[in-house]
């Protein structure tokens, strides 16, 4: 068997005391010259056009493909229909029941995942390399033959409905929903939720119509990252090369955004809970914006890490939370600033004006260069930490290529971590921190 | 020390010999409270995360019934700002009185967040304490309840760290693109000098054999039964930890799994169900835990849970079943394993078990297991005498 770690362990030998300076801090390397670079991917083109890319890296016997559809609830004409889909392609296909499926994925230790986003859908393999030859044909069979059993429909309208129930209760999950509603409106893919009614009146006619122009005829880009099979790509285009991908175009679907007229709200959910959820949201442009790199600087000064001001404030000063946390939404069309956090019942009020508080010193004063530095050298070791191992290498990359963005984006974003001063960010705040535009959300 | 030269990062990985069975039935919560402490600056350190993030790092800890784990993860250019760091609070801590009034609150609302003001929150104080009459796995990490948390003195912080946190104490793990020379030379120079202190030897009392079904029926306020089952199992170092292990996989290891086919799928009693386990140090709990569906009765669903255990009993797993739970074992360690992070940690944790060297004859141990094995262990486990269950109703 081969070894799973090489490691070597050593005890301490007995020391003679030896005279260092414990208050000074060893030199560091900043992130002005820490070395750091996007590794590349390996493209190819299966023979019905499908883009593969391919990023062969590792050290496990590891991998995993990602296939991308455009099939995310920005193409469906009722509520929950293309997430039903996404996740009842595992459960039948025209000679494999659901059991069938699942026994012969788990079988190889491997697991089949599925995703439904806003404007993509996505079916996932991890598994160990030397098990994939016998899972592709399979992932192959879902995507083209499912055939959404009646009796699988109802079972899983069924269970969704109970843990929509569970979920309702918590007032974290109705703060996050109806902060989104308010933002883009509850008709936008991005603010739309799942409610009791939906569940209840989805149809296996809509599902299949769904799988027939999304999945059978529909648009793909698949990755895969891990320590790969040489014949990979022979592999990949036997089981997905004369799939009908690509070759019918989707329809562009122009929603339009409804933010709610009113900002301010306060929420009854449960009577006897202990503490809110807090939520504060403003709209903000895609990441093709030339402001996003240095707004996603300002984002992380504000509250992108345990160092953030609004940590260090309303956890570490004031201990009124056990998290609080601000970021930027990963959407293609518009995004938007989101702050988020669970305070006791009776602190809720005074932590929202401590929120305030720090989102107009950002306005107000300039970032000094002391914490500025720490923010950079911050940002630059995380992303090199995100950068460790292929499954985070290809997920970035996936992340820019569904962007319609490249590798230029990625250096220009660490030249604005490593370059962008306190002034640049004391404007992007004036511009875009203002509060009479923020939704305001509190749910006891 | 473990090499990798793959990546541009460093771990620095200490984990301290100390959990929340360690604790006073009076003040409990205490490990994990303790924990938060740690990140409230060290004695020449006025704070703890600035000078790791200008370093480029990140940093968390973990505490559990059993071990208390800090870990850091930063360029490897920067590596000694970490041994700077776990070094000085090893030495000691500021001990500062604002830092323990802010992180009492804190775990407060920790408390809160994930215990309180969930539906179902509560479920594993009421397990546990069902379950466990003197071994201290009676009461959760978080603690029984808030009031021990607000106990808390600087005297009690004072004492525990001198009686715990001690060279002797904890397991040092360096990881990644670091070379061996270096990294001694830097142990010596940032640990060798801090007095090793003397071993904590534990005199935690065992758990009585449970001679005895145990059942509990609670009323709360949420919208689905829900039924939990618990079964005393092994010690992580005892033999036959890893059939118990496998037996949690083949009743509630994903969708093929028998639970999830026979009781959610085929008979619908359930609309979800698990099995699993907490790989606790000393004897631990084996669970089955599902939400019924809307209209089912409690007796009904439990029998049916009873069923698929009997025929597990009485007819044991098929080889080809005993390979899917094998296989989906190497599969999660190979995963487990692509994290430099959770490599740093197991070594850590293995080390503290007794030796860092069972991280590499673990998956070894799991292919040993036998059918024959699978079939004596569940007999043993699934004894009525050995359950606790606890029948959770929905009260509108």
């Amino acid at each position: 068997m081969t070894k799973r770690i090489q490691a070597l362990c050593i005890t301490m030998p007995k020391i003679k005391e030896k005279g260092i300076d414990r208050k000074i801090a060893p030199a560091i390397v900043d992130a002005a010259r820490l070395h750091i670079e996007l590794p590349k991917y390996e493209m190819h083109v299966l023979s019905n056009g499908v883009e593969l890319y391919l990023f062969n890296m590792g050290t496990q016997e590891t991998m995993m493909v990602n296939w991308i559809l455009d099939a995310g609830n920005w193409y469906e004409q009722s509520n929950l229909v293309a997430a039903t889909t996404n996740h009842l392609l595992k459960n039948g296909t025209a000679s494999k029941n659901a059991f069938a499926v699942n026994q012969h994925f788990e079988f190889y230790g491997s697991y089949l995942n599925r995703n439904c986003y806003n404007e993509t859908a996505e079916v996932s393999l991890h598994c160990l390399s030397k098990h994939v030859r016998e899972l592709l044909p399979v992932v192959a069979e879902i995507m083209n033959e499912s055939v959404f059993p009646e009796e699988e429909l109802d079972i899983y309208k069924k269970n969704m409905h109970q843990r929509l129930k569970v979920n309702l209760q918590k007032n974290e999950f109705v703060a996050t929903r109806m902060i989104e509603a308010y933002l883009f409106g509850e008709q936008h893919p991005y603010g739309r939720f799942s409610r009791e009614e939906d569940y209840i009146s989805l149809q296996q006619v809509q599902l299949k119509d769904f799988f027939q122009r999304y999945y059978q005829n529909g648009k793909a880009v698949i990755f895969v990252a891990g320590v790969l099979p040489k014949d990979i790509v022979q592999q990949l285009e036997a089981s997905f090369g004369k799939l009908n991908w690509g070759k019918h175009s989707l329809p562009v679907n122009d929603h339009t955004l409804h933010p709610s007229g009113e900002k301010k709200y306060r929420l009854q959910n449960s009577i006897d809970g202990v503490q809110g959820s807090i939520r504060l949201a403003k709209l903000f442009p895609n990441r093709k914006h030339p402001d996003f790199p240095k707004m996603q600087v300002l984002n992380n000064v504000l509250g992108g890490f345990f160092g953030s001001r609004l940590m260090n404030n309303i956890r570490e000063d004031k201990g009124y939370t056990y998290g609080i946390h601000s970021y930027l939404m990963n959407h293609i069309q518009t995004s938007a600033l989101l702050i988020s956090t669970e305070a006791g019942k009776d602190v809720c009020e005074p932590a929202l004006v401590e929120v305030y508080k720090e989102v107009e010193r950002l306005r107000k004063e300039p970032i000094s260069d002391e914490e500025l530095l720490l923010t950079r050298n911050y940002l630059i070791g995380s992303i090199l930490s995100e950068l460790d191992g292929p499954f985070q290498v290809a997920s970035r990359w996936k992340n820019y290529i569904l962007n319609g963005l490249n590798e230029e984006y990625f250096y220009n974003s660490i030249r604005t971590i490593r370059e962008v001063s306190p002034r640049e960010l004391q404007e992007i705040a004036e511009k875009y921190l203002t509060m009479e535009d923020f939704y305001e959300l509190i749910v006891v | 020390m473990h090499e990798d030269h793959s990546t541009p990062m460093a771990v620095v990985n200490v984990m301290y010999d100390v959990g929340s069975r360690d604790e006073d039935p009076n003040r409990t919560g205490f490990a994990h409270l303790f924990e938060h402490l740690m990140f409230g600056g060290s004695v020449n350190i006025p704070e703890y995360d600035s000078p790791l993030q200008l370093a480029g790092g990140e940093n968390n800890a973990y505490t559990s019934s059993d071990v208390t784990n800090y870990y850091i993860q930063l360029p490897a250019e920067n590596l000694e700002t970490a041994f700077w760091l776990e070094s000085d609070r090893m030495l000691s801590l500021a001990f500062r009185k604002k830092s323990l009034e802010v992180q009492k609150k804190v775990v407060c609302e920790e408390f809160k967040e994930h215990y309180l003001n969930k539906p179902y929150g509560d479920v594993w104080f009421k397990i546990r304490e069902m379950a466990y009459e003197k071994h201290p796995y009676r009461w959760l990490t978080i603690g029984k309840e808030l009031s021990h948390i607000e106990l808390a003195e600087l005297e009690d912080v004072k004492e525990f760290f001198f009686r715990f946190y001690r060279p002797i104490n904890a397991v040092l793990v360096v990881a990644g693109h670091v070379n061996t020379a270096n990294v001694l030379e830097l142990s010596e120079k940032w640990f060798g000098d801090i007095p090793s202190g003397e071993k904590n030897y534990r005199d935690i009392p065992a758990e009585p054999g449970q001679l005895a079904p145990k059942r509990k029926a609670v009323d709360a306020k949420v919208p689905l039964d829900a039924f939990y089952k618990n079964w005393h199992i092994y010690s992580r170092l005892d033999s036959r930890y890893y059939a118990a292990d496998l037996i949690t996989e083949v009743l509630g290891g994903g969708g093929s799994s028998r639970l999830y086919q026979s009781l959610v799928k085929e008979k619908k009693l359930f609309s979800n169900i698990e099995c699993y386990h907490f790989g606790t140090v000393d004897p631990g709990l084996l669970t089955v835990e599902g939400k019924l569906i809307k209209g089912v009765k409690m007796e009904e669903a439990e029998a049916a849970v009873e069923e698929e255990l009997m025929k597990l009993k009485e007819s044991g797993i098929e080889d080809k079943e005993l390979v899917k739970v094998k296989n989906r074992t190497e599969a999660v360690i190979s995963f487990e394993d692509m994290s430099l992070m959770n490599r740093a940690g197991s070594l850590a944790f293995y080390e503290i078990l007794g030796d860092a060297s069972l991280m590499n004859s673990e998956l070894q141990r799991y292919q040993e297991v036998t059918a024959e094995n699978i079939l004596e262990e569940s007999r043993i486990i699934f004894d009525e005498k050995n359950s606790s269950t606890l029948h959770y109703y929905a009260k509108n």
